[in-house]
């Protein structure tokens, strides 16, 4: 199979997951958009490795990885304890540094 | 003898500092103090004259340096004294008329509670002036100038509660602030050519700077006498003065204020003689002037007002002889002295009339009063025929040279100033004849005043009476006495110089036609006051006699011309000011407040728009990437 097709792949998955991004307003959904994101990145990462014969891209996709679990932790821990306190998931109502 | 120079202006000077600074206490016998210290003052330069009487001719002239008032490096400002020929006449017409006048105060004054006051000014205003014909240089001269535009403020302005004596007030002095401008211009003009403005320094030497400087100098004195002499174009304050007391009226119109201006032209005679241009400006200022002022004098009915234009008029004669040169300036300063003593002398009268027809001025509400103040009336007619140039009386010998000298002036311009000079003695006559006429004769027309109290007409006390005989003495004798062996002009003729003019006219043929000219004005005045009765109320009167009413428009033109100008400018300036500055620096903060509000706007607080101008701005990046790669 030709590898350029994951390259499509990945770049159909990153569009999605950045308009996801851009229109939804659940702090959870945003999330998981973000990780859609990493992930075709990280896809797009392999293929190229994978079409250049060398290992550097997939070696980034694993400290993509690592860097993407850290980030999930601190970032649902956030959205929990903001959805306690505001009794909200939704990223527009978080406004309290707004003038 | 030189270190009585300065106690002339001292001894008035003291008298007014006394008067003005010794408070209540001085009420009782304060204005005997003010006539003590003028008559005193009068009796200084009458030792001082005959003094210089016995000198010969060559050192009559005496000069004290008192002290240096300004030294700053090269720059010296002395306070000195200067004694001549000319300054002698000036001291004598100053303190003597000054004194009568004082001396009528006393009983004019009788009942106003502010007397001491009006005598510390009266004091005020001969040490002004002595001051001024004292000087033996130009700054000086200018203290002396602004002091009598202050004391003249101050008397003016005296019956302050009126708010028209207020307002005349403040309307002489500003006129005349105009004219101090041009006199302040001449003396820096002198010190940047010349390096002093002493007379012993700038006379000499006044032929050296060139002609235009010269030109600029003489026209910039020339404005300052029109200032203080109240000559066209700066004329307008002299008729509103009249609200002032009469006797300050009297001093202002006779021994000083409008004198300055001649002395001021006659004393610079150095500078004008050089400079024809500013000598034309000199006669045609003079010539307009004396006819200006003798129309206004036809048509105003309040006999003060009458007598303004009067003055203005004769004024304009003396300019007029002083801008004539050589042939001109003793005939100027006879003139003036003559005048001192019949002006005065009218201004008296009137002053008399008022206070026996309760302060009433209108000559439409006179009538008659010969018979019932014929003091008055004998020293009054005395002064009428002198103005107008009576044979053998003051005025025949000082205003008849002064029309000769004008047709000496040869050419064209004799001609137009000789005949402007008939033309005026002749209105001076129609106008002069038309106030005796509607005061003294005729039937009464005497109405009760505003508290309903019938006039009674009655001579004023003795300290009223003796100065008005003095002056008609004057007025009869003093022009027949300069005129005997030509005295007055020898006495002049060192310090103004003289020439003998060449009138085209013979001098007897010329007298004739004058005194034609003069008894056809008065007869036409007879025509028109004497043989009818005089209407109570003014009747309509052609277009020109409505505006001599008016002052010939003077103020109308003043207001439309310079204060609507001035409006006009001011108004442009604020526009500029509020449109084109204010409004550059308020565009530019519009603009920036404008750029900062529509940028403020990308701040909103919504994650996704941030993420959606990051994406944007990776969008650019890899776009513009790949655009380099391919070219």
């Amino acid at each position: 199979m030709n590898p350029v097709n994951y390259l499509y792949l990945a770049a159909l998955l990153f569009t999605i997951g950045a308009t996801g991004v851009l229109v939804r307003r659940n702090a959870i959904v945003l999330f998981m958009c973000v990780e859609l994101m990493l992930n075709a990145s990280n896809l797009a990462l392999v293929t190229f490795s994978r079409l250049h014969g060398n290992l550097d891209g997939q070696i980034i996709a694993f400290f993509t990885m690592v860097v993407a679990a850290a980030e999930v932790v601190v970032g649902l821990a956030i959205i929990v304890s903001v959805f306690r306190t505001r009794h909200s998931a939704s990223v527009d109502d978080s406004n309290l540094m707004k003038l | 003898m030189d270190t009585l120079i300065p106690v002339l202006v001292a001894v008035p000077l003291a008298g007014a500092a006394v008067l003005l600074l010794g408070g209540r206490r001085l009420d009782g016998f304060g204005h005997w103090l003010g006539v003590l210290a003028s008559t005193a003052s009068f009796a200084v330069g009458l030792v001082l004259f005959f003094h210089m009487l016995g000198r010969p001719v060559a050192s009559r002239a005496e000069h004290i340096t008192l002290f240096t008032w300004v030294p700053v490096g090269g720059f010296q400002a002395p306070v000195g004294f200067q004694l001549d020929q000319l300054s002698i006449v000036f001291v004598l017409l100053i303190t003597g008329v000054g004194s009568l006048i004082h001396l009528y105060s006393v009983g004019y004054m009788a009942h106003d509670e502010r007397r001491r006051r009006f005598f510390g000014y009266l004091n005020l205003f001969l040490a002004a002036m002595l001051l001024l014909v004292l000087a033996d240089n130009y700054l000086l001269l200018y203290v002396g100038w602004e002091g009598v535009g202050l004391a003249s403020y101050l008397l003016i302005g005296f019956w302050q509660h009126k708010p028209s004596a207020a307002t005349a007030a403040k309307k002489a002095f500003l006129v005349n602030r105009v004219g101090d401008m041009g006199l302040s211009i001449a003396i820096m003009l002198m010190f940047s050519t010349y390096g002093s403005f002493t007379f012993a320094q700038v006379f000499p030497n006044a032929g050296g700077a060139s002609k235009a400087t010269l030109t600029g100098i003489g026209l910039m004195l020339l404005l300052a006498a029109c200032g203080k002499s109240a000559q066209v174009p700066l004329q307008s304050w002299l008729g509103d003065a009249m609200e002032g007391p009469t006797p300050v009226s009297a001093l202002i119109h006779a021994a000083t204020m409008v004198t300055a201006g001649v002395y001021l032209i006659t004393r610079s005679s150095a500078i004008f003689n050089l400079a024809p241009t500013a000598q034309l400006a000199t006669v045609c200022v003079g010539a307009v002037t004396l006819i200006f002022g003798a129309i206004v004098g036809c048509a105003k009915d309040d006999i003060k007002k009458a007598l303004a234009g009067s003055t203005m008029s004769q004024i304009g004669y003396m300019i007029m002889a002083a801008g004539l040169g050589p042939i001109g300036y003793v005939f100027a300063i006879m003139h003036l002295v003559t005048h001192g003593f019949f002006k005065a002398g009218l201004f008296l009268g009137a002053g008399s009339v008022m206070h026996g027809m309760n302060d009433e001025v209108d000559m439409r509400k006179y009538g008659g009063l010969r018979k019932y103040m014929p003091l008055t009336f004998v020293t009054f007619g005395l002064g009428y025929l002198a103005i107008i140039g009576f044979p053998f009386l003051s005025g025949y010998f000082s205003k008849d040279k002064i029309i000769e000298a004008a047709f000496a002036k040869g050419g064209t311009e004799g001609w137009i100033l000789g005949c402007a000079a008939l033309v005026g003695a002749g209105i001076t006559a129609f106008y002069m004849t038309r106030v005796m006429l509607m005061t003294f004769f005729g039937e009464k027309r005497w109405v009760p005043d505003a508290e309903g109290h019938e006039p009674h007409p009655h001579e004023g006390p003795k300290t009223m009476g003796i100065p008005m005989v003095v002056l008609a003495f004057g007025s009869v004798f003093a022009g027949g006495l300069f005129a005997i062996n030509s005295c007055f002009v020898n006495w002049l003729t060192p310090v103004t110089g003289h020439e003998e003019g060449n009138s085209p006219i013979g001098s007897l043929t010329l007298s004739l036609i004058t005194l034609v000219i003069i008894a056809a004005g008065a007869v036409v005045a007879w025509l028109m006051y004497g043989r009818k009765p005089v209407p109570a109320v003014p009747p309509l009167g052609s277009l020109i006699t409505r505006a001599a009413r008016r002052d010939l428009l003077q103020d109308d033109f003043n207001h439309v011309v310079l204060v609507g100008g001035g409006e006009h400018l001011t108004r442009f300036l604020v526009y500029l000011d509020a449109k084109g500055f204010d409004g550059t620096v308020n565009g530019i903060a519009a603009l920036v407040g404008g750029i900062s509000g529509r940028a403020r706007k990308l701040q909103n607080g919504y994650v996704r728009s941030y993420a959606l101008s990051m994406f944007g701005g990776a969008l650019v990046l890899v776009a513009t990437t790949l655009l380099m790669r391919s070219m």
